[in-house]
């Protein structure tokens, strides 16, 4: 049986990769891909402590968990849309619209 | 090395490789299908810890459904090619990577130091079937279970409202 070690670690350079890409790309669209990979890697820690500790309830949470990401990217996504209609840009340097 | 530790390294590397090229490339999507990728190979992952249920949803739900939501909005926005790595300015880059090492480096410092208490634990080797997370969700977890549909429905009515164009002409742009 593989350590829980290397799931735990496997999980923390998906979640890195995740956040660098928040940080460093500029289009919506993408940041919002890297945010579910972040959530993805926070399930795959869910479910190897679940399993190494023998408990359902781990996953239960990652059921959830993947039901409030589908909610959350259908309305992020329907954002970026209206977005897109009004300003023509989803470059998230652009979108400051609180400036005025 | 056992058959069970060379899989799992195999799919390890196709999901960090899969990630960074999800994380550098220019078309976006090129970007969404790499994370097809890596949503896949999760899955399959979840397959080894032996939750069947986790991985089917992993595929249909997230390699499935919102993939094609991620693809569908991309091609209608026609936005493949806003924006690549280099797009950002320069200190923003470093910046961003030197972040970048230290979160990995703190994980490596915590793991490395031994102490989290890992060990402790009773390794289970049953595989969680779909009726055991069944009765378990709807034994403890009813009004958890509720409130996602709620939360769906509103999310539902959310995105309809959004994206109901005010005026009846004008639609063309979808």
């Amino acid at each position: 049986m593989v350590s829980i070690d290397m799931y735990v670690a496997l999980s923390a350079i998906l979640f890195t990769i995740g956040a660098l890409g928040v940080l460093l790309r500029r289009n919506a669209i993408i940041v919002f891909m890297s945010i579910e990979m972040m959530l993805n890697a926070a399930n795959l820690l869910f479910v190897a402590f679940s399993r190494h500790y023998g408990d359902v309830d781990g996953q239960v949470l990652v059921f959830f968990v993947i039901t409030v990401a589908a909610a959350e990217v259908a309305v992020g996504l329907a954002l970026i849309v209206t977005i897109f209609r009004s300003k023509k840009s989803i470059n998230i340097d652009e979108i400051n619209l609180m400036k005025g | 090395m056992t058959s069970e530790l060379f899989l799992f390294i195999v799919l390890a590397l196709i999901a960090i490789v899969s990630a960074i090229m999800m994380l550098t490339s220019r078309n976006a999507v090129h970007s969404a299908l790499w994370l097809v990728l890596n949503f896949s190979t999760i899955g399959v992952l979840y397959l080894i810890l032996g939750s069947p249920f986790i991985a089917m949803v992993q595929v249909t739900v997230y390699a499935g459904a919102i993939m094609v939501l991620f693809l569908f909005v991309i091609m209608l926005l026609g936005a493949e090619q806003l924006g690549g790595v280099g797009s950002s300015s320069r200190w923003q880059m470093v910046l961003a990577g030197f972040l970048g090492i230290v979160l990995i480096g703190a994980f490596a410092i915590v793991m490395l130091q031994g102490n989290t208490g890992l060990d402790t634990a009773v390794a289970s080797s049953t595989e969680i079937t779909p009726r055991i997370l069944g009765l378990r969700l709807f034994e403890g977890y009813v009004f958890p279970f509720e409130v996602t549909g709620i939360l769906l429905l509103t999310s539902m009515i959310g995105v309809v409202i959004l994206n109901t164009s005010k005026k009846k002409e004008g639609d063309k742009n979808g």
